[in-house]
């Protein structure tokens, strides 16, 4: 007991996490941390941060874990993180995100950009497992705090591929409708912007069928609702509802609610690239293309910037990707001409593997954690082995670690 | 009643003189016809005749005739094995080596080289010249050797002509094995003899020279067997052994020591045999060294440069992407982890051929065989014995039916 009040003396921002450690492995991490402690002032903050607010994150933090408040992560994330951190955040018991160089520089462009223009284009890309999709949330979180609306596609290739149901649209015939995926994305966007669901209201009337239609002037928690009620039509109702967005954003035409449209789309490519699903048409059966669907095209239509008052950031994404070869990783060679055409002017924002720094701050997390119990793993010699193995490439190294 | 028994007895003589002639030419063919007769008996009804007996009249066990039945020509046919070894005789050994010599002296009449100065060397190239094959079974090609490698040493008759055997350890059967411990035990009582002379003088000392014998290990029993001309058992060689210590655990050993060295074979240093190769040096003064190494059908060759900071570049990709799988990246680390110089090289390498293992396990040697240039020769041969320099032999089997 004595030994966990002078620790919490010595650094107050961290008791908390002390007290997780005490009574998760007692006697002997205590033992060494009042040595590490008496030699050196707050060995355990070299790798953590306590700023949690990302607006705050600066260069002196590179490098560092910040955790993302478990709230947060309730109502942003809750589709949106990549699945291997959901399980990181699970097994950890905290989500903790490295502040990195690229994210620091797409939050200083947020910062700095002027919002009555049209919004700009921000691509993330790099090789795969650099830390794009990790990049983006963490530009999200900013956006989150700063109190902007989020649009978050997590992931545009789920709505290209594996669909179990391929309706033909019902208000125009020569599309496809995804219900499924829609009313789940609504959902999810009902529960990340529950706040702003009751300040928008819609500008134009709805009709859904000859007897559902939504009023003008209804709040947009209303057209979600329908959305989400009425599977039949969700993917039409996520067309208007992105419109009612793109309209509304920059504030001009309602007093209510000036707010900050945050677009950000995981796997971009998808949109413009070639879908797995089969359209029976006549006898032959053929490809779709990816505007034949619905929620693609309305997508499309919020990746061009004819709105103001927002910004949108992307994350291109190889993994996912159909028909694409493994060693594609630039923005022309992923969007295609067409995508790339569309896209263009961006800001492309290049995220490549840790450096050594960033490296040395992941492996002391996961010491830390207790996450590498091979105890050859603790050594020098093992550091060099992880180093040579995964090449310092973040995903390779959470793989490589998971079974240490 | 009397007569009955004639025949029986008749049948009898029949009999045996029928199966010696059976048991002569094919013991397996008389088994044959054993079960045949066997047979035929239940088969056939038996008859008795008085006076004359048609030959082949064939008889079984009983005594009781039995019908004839079609017999095989392996009735005829020479049982080999019985017969052991081929021997050889003195003058058609001495034959052979006439026509050997004669031979060795026409092929450097071919080949236009000197018939003086002809060696086992050359005779093997010259073979290898004129008669090229394509078998992959080197023991399998055409050669010409000595006929003292080509045929088993024999001994000669050991026994004068009035049947008295020459040396006194004949009838234990291994008369040269026995001859030798005796040989051995007699040196044993002479370095006894030798020990109590040196005592009597007061010229005892223990530290006396000893016998090297590191590098060299002792013959087996194979090789014994082949210096003897006899065959020992497993037990006879461990009791040759023991002899050997024994004598050696004497300190006046040393006095016999040239006799101890012909059970001796000297070991070759095996890591003299690896060829290191030669550090170059960049214009920025920078070394390096360029090596190969080979594994199924994929070969690879890299250059390893120093002051390097563990860079990979492989047919001009980074090694993370072109080998996806950990274990083939384990492959590529475990020749630096293992000199501990991992951080300190860069490596370019090209690789072709085969699978991606194959691949991995090629780049694995050639950069261990790079690596030699730059490590000491301690090193090396621990590297050798951790099988970082051998070649894997194993390559993919033919189909067979």
């Amino acid at each position: 007991m004595n030994l966990h009040k002078l620790s919490s003396r010595l650094c107050p921002t961290v008791s908390k996490f002390r007290h997780l450690h005490i009574q998760s492995s007692g006697q002997q991490l205590e033992a060494v941390a009042v040595e590490t402690e008496s030699t050196e002032p707050n060995p355990l903050s070299v790798f953590r941060t306590s700023e949690q607010n990302p607006t705050y994150h600066s260069e002196r933090h590179t490098g560092q874990y910040y955790t993302l408040p478990p709230a947060h992560i309730q109502k942003l994330f809750p589709h949106g993180l990549p699945p291997r951190f959901q399980l990181q955040i699970k097994t950890f018991n905290e989500g903790c995100v490295m502040v990195r160089p690229p994210v620091l520089e797409l939050i200083s462009y947020l910062k700095k950009a002027d919002y009555s223009k049209p919004p700009l284009r921000y691509i993330l890309y790099g090789d795969i497992g650099t830390g794009k999709s990790m990049s983006l949330s963490h530009a999200l979180h900013y956006c989150y705090t700063q109190g902007w609306l989020i649009v978050h596609i997590p992931d545009a290739h789920l709505w290209v591929k594996n669909c179990k149901e391929l309706l033909p649209s019902s208000s125009r015939p020569s599309r496809f409708d995804q219900p499924i995926q829609a009313s789940q994305w609504l959902k999810n966007f009902k529960i990340t912007n529950e706040g702003f669901l009751s300040k928008i209201k819609t500008t134009q009337q709805y009709v859904w069928t000859k007897r559902e239609s939504t009023e003008k002037g209804q709040p947009l928690g209303v057209l979600v609702d329908q959305g989400v009620n009425r599977m039949k039509s969700s993917s039409d109702v996520v067309g208007a509802v992105l419109r009612e967005l793109r309209l509304q954003a920059g504030g001009t035409t309602e007093g209510e609610g000036a707010f900050k449209l945050a677009v950000a789309v995981d796997g971009v490519n998808a949109l413009w690239g070639k879908t797995s699903l089969k359209k029976e048409d006549r006898t032959m059966v053929c490809w779709c293309k990816p505007e034949e669907l619905t929620l693609i095209h309305n997508l499309r239509k919020m990746m061009k910037n004819n709105w103001s008052g927002g910004a949108i950031l992307t994350a291109l994404s190889q993994t996912g990707s159909l028909f694409k070869p493994q060693s594609a990783y630039l923005p022309s060679e992923l969007l295609g001409e067409e995508g790339f055409d569309n896209m263009e002017p961006f800001v492309p924002v290049s995220v490549s593997n840790y450096n050594e720094k960033e490296f040395e701050s992941c492996y002391l997390y996961y010491l830390e954690r207790n996450w590498l119990q091979h105890p050859h793993s603790r050594s020098e010699e093992g550091k060099k082995e992880l180093i040579f193995l995964s090449n310092k490439n973040p995903s390779i190294l959470e793989r490589l670690c998971a079974f240490l | 009643m009397f007569l009955v028994w004639c025949i029986l007895l008749l049948n009898n003589q029949a009999k045996n003189s029928y199966e010696a002639i059976l048991h002569d030419i094919s013991g397996q063919a008389s088994k044959e016809i054993q079960c045949d007769q066997n047979f035929c008996l239940f088969a056939t009804p038996t008859r008795f005749y008085f006076m004359d007996r048609p030959p082949f009249r064939r008889a079984n066990k009983l005594g009781l005739p039995v019908r004839q039945i079609y017999v095989s020509s392996s009735l005829w046919k020479k049982n080999l094995a019985a017969a052991g070894p081929q021997k050889f005789t003195q003058e058609f050994i001495d034959k052979q080596v006439e026509e050997f010599e004669v031979g060795k002296r026409h092929l450097a009449n071919m080949m236009e080289e000197d018939p003086e100065t002809f060696t086992q060397e050359d005779i093997d190239r010259s073979i290898a010249y004129l008669f090229p094959s394509g078998l992959f079974e080197k023991r399998a090609r055409p050669f010409m050797k000595h006929p003292e490698e080509i045929f088993p040493k024999q001994t000669a008759i050991q026994w004068d002509a009035k049947g008295r055997p020459f040396h006194f350890l004949f009838y234990t059967g291994k008369q040269s094995y026995y001859s030798l411990l005796h040989d051995v035990y007699e040196k044993i009582l002479a370095i006894e003899r030798h020990q109590d002379k040196m005592r009597n003088k007061g010229l005892f000392t223990s530290d006396t020279k000893q016998i090297l014998l590191t590098g060299s290990r002792w013959l087996l029993k194979e090789e014994i067997e082949e210096n003897l001309v006899e065959n020992i058992s497993d037990q006879d060689y461990m009791r040759l052994i023991q002899l050997m210590e024994k004598l050696l655990s004497m300190p006046y050993c040393s006095l016999e020591k040239e006799f101890i060295l012909k059970f001796r074979k000297q070991l070759e240093v095996q890591s003299s045999k690896y060829e290191i190769p030669a550090l170059q040096y960049d214009p920025q003064g920078v070394a390096f060294s360029v090596a190969d190494g080979r594994r199924k059908t994929a070969k690879a060759s890299i250059t390893l440069r120093d002051s390097g900071s563990g860079n990979i570049t492989i047919n001009g990709r980074n090694y993370l992407h072109y080998f996806p799988v950990l274990q083939n990246r384990v492959q590529l680390m475990f020749p630096l982890l293992f000199v501990g110089m991992m951080g300190r090289f860069d490596i370019e390498g090209s690789v072709e051929g085969s699978g991606h293992s194959a691949q991995a396990g090629a780049l694995r040697l050639a950069i261990s065989r790079a690596l030699l240039s730059f490590v000491s020769e301690g090193e090396v041969e621990k590297m050798r014995q951790a099988g970082l320099l051998t070649a894997d032999p194993r390559i993919r089997e033919r189909k067979k039916p």
